[in-house]
């Protein structure tokens, strides 16, 4: 989370070391491209999920419980909907953490609103699972 | 550092306020305001597969909540940020890869998402309601 770069060496050490230098490979905050690339993987695999999970929700509009349900238990069906909601809940908590770094700069509230962040999609994430798991599994 | 007190308050740049809306723009901002939108309306995606989960009389309800007039409108919000949100990122990841970074283009891609988006949520709702 901490942005800060190491403090700027002093003229002895500065000469192998450019300001460059001490930011390549994986940065000041030592996660590199990490958030970038997640962000675009789960991108790539909500376009393909989203797309597929409408077309199983448009099949669904005004069908009755019993058919709701058949359906959900399908494994195909379930396992795209947990492939969703992981795909879904990383995607979300990526972006929103970037909206939260971007607009609250007072260290507190930041910190609280990015533990809220994860305790939401994770929680969010979870409800969905258990629903997916007691549709196919539970009584 | 970031508490103390600016005295005499300095110059700030031209911004949102001044410069000309242009599409690029405000596509930018939409496409945060839909993704935040689509944080927030998952809790839809949760309550409808709980309620599914429940057992018929609560999944009942639900439906009943999504399939009136308040719902619906909702729902169809839910599916034009979606598409907009999906038809951005799409743009996001042609520039990726370096490719298309020039007005013309730029422009051009801002107005195809926003079309995308607005013909894909029509298509879905006219499979969804149209053809029964």
């Amino acid at each position: 989370m901490s942005t800060r770069l190491p403090p700027t060496p002093s003229p002895t050490q500065a000469i192998l070391r450019t300001p460059l230098g001490r930011v390549r490979g994986l940065g000041s905050a030592k996660e590199g491209t990490d958030h970038f690339w997640k962000q675009r993987i789960t991108g790539v695999a909500n376009i393909m999920l989203v797309t597929a999970a409408i077309c199983i929700l448009v099949s669904l509009i005004g069908a009755d419980y019993a058919t709701v349900r058949k359906t959900l238990q399908k494994p195909a069906v379930a396992i795209l909907l947990l492939m969703l909601v992981l795909a879904g809940m990383m995607h979300m908590r990526l972006g929103m953490q970037t909206v939260i770094e971007d607009y609250v700069h007072s260290e507190g509230s930041k910190v609280v609103l990015l533990m809220l962040n994860t305790f939401f999609t994770i929680g969010i994430g979870l409800t969905c699972v258990f629903a997916v798991f007691k549709l196919s599994f539970g009584a | 550092m970031a508490d103390s007190k600016v005295v005499d308050p300095r110059p700030l740049s031209p911004h949102l306020q001044i410069y000309r809306p242009l599409i690029n723009m405000v596509m930018s901002i939409v496409h945060r305001i839909t993704g935040v939108a689509l944080y927030f309306g998952t809790l839809l995606l949760a309550w409808w597969l709980v309620a599914a989960a429940q057992g018929p009389k609560y999944f009942q309800f639900v439906s009943d909540v999504f399939g009136s007039l308040p719902g619906k409108v909702v729902l169809f919000g839910y599916t034009w940020a979606l598409m907009h949100h999906m038809f951005g990122g799409i743009r996001h990841l042609i520039w990726d890869t370096g490719r298309g970074f020039d007005l013309t283009t730029v422009d051009r891609m801002s107005w195809a998402s926003i079309v995308a988006s607005v013909l894909s949520t029509a298509l879905i709702w006219f499979a969804a309601y149209g053809l029964r």
